[in-house]
């Protein structure tokens, strides 16, 4: 019996390590190839252990640091003030529409709860935000559009302010003579740290890994965020490995692009962040993962 | 009359509050629902968006006239259809083996190792994907290949491979993550029927297959028919970013969200575009009307309305 149990445990824990070395393989693969020299990446291609190891992306890297150090500030920028404004307005709006005695309750969550179950799609959107809005090639460009507020983040806050906020206590210091807005700053905000603390991780991850707003808005390179800057590496060298027949000025083109490791290099900048948070916010990730899936 | 009068004038101060939320959702949301009218207009911008001539269903007659509806709509169906299945089956059995794990230490660390993939932009997905497979320098090419005695393979040029590939990614990305929300349903599970099942001298095998599984088919049922209800909407990022935008692999890569996508960006054709975009709208929106109707039938509780 013991003996038996003992072969599962082995058994479970040696598939559970096989998809977790899975998982993490591409990442060391990423890193590795960002300390090879060039030489043994075209000699040998990416390998998890370069023939040569080299620090010259990194310092190729460090040279460049203008365009990619502005680049990050534009991904903090973004992340920092988009999940604030994200918090601020998702919570506005939610807070009204969890109180029982709000006039057309119904007709709020309605609003809410039909974005999600309907779009009109991105011909229409980009039509609205480049035409109406004007807001290419401008900073709105890479904050505003699908990522500043969703409804399914409005509804799982009312929730948690419906559930979580006794309503006797609003009433209490309705009572005792405190405005709505200051009852709500002082009293029901204080009490929703965990579910803010959850929604604001989710959009920072959102907003530090968003290329779409960048790539579909956004085609003044001063306004790049760090993965704008490594979906347009790519672009460059499909665009130029595509036409190289064409025009004896591309394969020149493609000597000024930055080498493999150097590529590498910038992506490991890109991920580090995320990598290195990681641990830290892990635990507040899963339980987000488990309060989104119950709604 | 006076009590409602004094509820709005008392509500007001929060009504105010509301109005950057709401705002948004017009101009993000509501405006575009309404901006599909362009779909039966033949834009002109000298004439404005709302000036332009109505056009009937010309836009969709020629959409459905091209071989690409075809193939957006059938790669659309089948790799959403193909990832239901994998990763539903993937997931619950590695939420079973991530719930047998008992010591604290092992059950974060696994945990987290799985949905790490779940945190990376498909930008960077695709340059480990390019690192795994570039002809030149790929890992597979220059390392697994020769090892087997394999002829190097042109991955970006050879449209056959895709289904796999991209299956493969999506797999990675997004199974983890998948299953600690299941987890989440099996460790809400009352352990007194596991103490129970064991005094009995039922196996661990059993108590999976009589117990765990019963108690979360409610949960892998409604999520089954949620992603049903949306497998007219795929990962843009996961068909845009990781083939790396290849003309070549356009038939086994190309889903209507990169379909729309291109024919905006690259080709301006607004009428084509707009057109795809509300077929998927409305088809879209016609799978999620009937897979809540099954999830209502199913369990009133778990109905999203």
């Amino acid at each position: 019996m013991t003996h038996d149990s003992k072969w599962v445990r082995w058994l479970v824990h040696s598939v559970l390590m096989g998809f977790s070395i899975a998982c993490i393989i591409p990442f060391v693969l990423l890193i590795m190839s960002s300390i090879s020299s060039e030489d043994s990446i075209i000699m040998n291609g990416y390998s998890f252990w370069p023939d040569q190891f080299s620090s010259k992306a990194y310092a190729y890297l460090w040279d460049h640091w203008g365009e990619l150090g502005r680049a990050y500030g534009v991904t903090v920028f973004i992340t920092v003030f988009g999940t604030a404004a994200s918090l601020a307005m998702t919570s506005m709006l939610a807070y009204p529409m969890s109180r029982q005695d709000i006039p057309l309750k119904n007709f709020w969550a309605l609003l809410v709860f039909f974005t999600l179950l309907f779009n009109g799609g991105l011909v229409p959107t980009y039509l609205i935000y480049t035409q109406v809005f004007e807001i290419k090639n401008t900073i709105w460009a890479l904050l505003v559009p699908g990522l500043l507020m969703n409804g399914f983040n409005v509804l799982l806050v009312r929730t948690f302010f419906m559930t979580s906020v006794p309503p006797a206590l609003i009433e209490a210091a309705y009572i005792d003579g405190a405005g709505e807005i200051k009852t709500f700053i002082k009293i029901v905000l204080p009490l929703s740290a965990p579910i803010m603390a959850t929604i604001g991780l989710f959009e920072a991850i959102l907003y530090w890994n968003d290329w779409f707003n960048g790539m579909t808005y956004v085609t003044n390179p001063k306004l790049f965020s760090i993965q704008n800057i490594l979906n347009r590496i790519i672009t460059d060298i499909q665009f130029l490995s595509n036409n190289s027949n064409l025009s004896s000025t591309a394969s020149s083109k493609m000597s000024e692009l930055p080498s493999t490791s150097v590529r590498m290099a910038i992506a490991v900048v890109g991920v580090l962040p995320i990598l290195i948070a990681y641990p830290f916010f892990q635990k507040y990730f899963i339980k987000g993962i488990t309060i989104g899936a119950v709604k | 009359m006076g009590s409602t009068a004094k509820r709005w004038k008392r509500f007001t101060p929060l009504f105010l509050l509301m109005i950057p939320g709401l705002a948004y959702l017009i101009v993000n949301n509501y405006l575009p629902m309404f901006g599909m009218i362009i779909a039966f207009k033949d834009v002109n911008f000298s004439k404005g968006i709302l000036g332009s001539d109505w056009i009937g269903f010309k836009n969709f007659e020629y959409l459905f006239k091209t071989a690409d509806a075809y193939i957006i709509t059938r790669n659309t169906i089948l790799y959403n259809g193909a990832f239901i299945v994998i990763n539903t089956i993937g997931a619950v059995s590695l939420a079973i083996l991530l719930n047998e794990i008992r010591k604290k230490f092992f059950q974060r660390f696994y945990q987290s190792i799985v949905i790490l993939p779940h945190l990376i932009s498909m930008v960077i997905v695709s340059y480990l994907v390019y690192a795994m497979l570039s002809s030149e320098t790929g890992l597979i090419n220059k390392s697994i290949l020769p090892l087997l005695g394999v002829d190097p393979i042109a991955w970006y040029s050879n449209k056959e491979y895709w289904p796999y590939i991209l299956t493969i990614v999506n797999i990675w990305k997004g199974i983890g993550f998948l299953s600690v929300v299941y987890l989440a349903s099996i460790i809400s599970i009352d352990p007194e029927y596991y103490e129970a099942a064991t005094i009995d001298g039922a196996s661990k095998w059993h108590q999976i297959r009589s117990i765990t599984f019963p108690l979360i088919t409610p949960v892998i049922t409604m999520m089954t028919l949620l992603a049903i209800g949306r497998i007219f909407h795929s990962d843009f990022g996961l068909f845009y970013q990781v083939p790396m935008d290849s003309g070549v692999l356009s038939e086994t890569t190309n889903v209507i969200d990169t379909y729309v996508y291109r024919a905006l960006m690259n080709l301006g054709d607004i009428g084509m575009s707009s057109a795809a975009g509300v077929y998927q709208s409305v088809v879209g929106f016609v799978l999620v009307i009937l897979s809540n109707y099954a999830v209502r039938k199913f369990s009133k509780d778990n109905a999203l309305f």
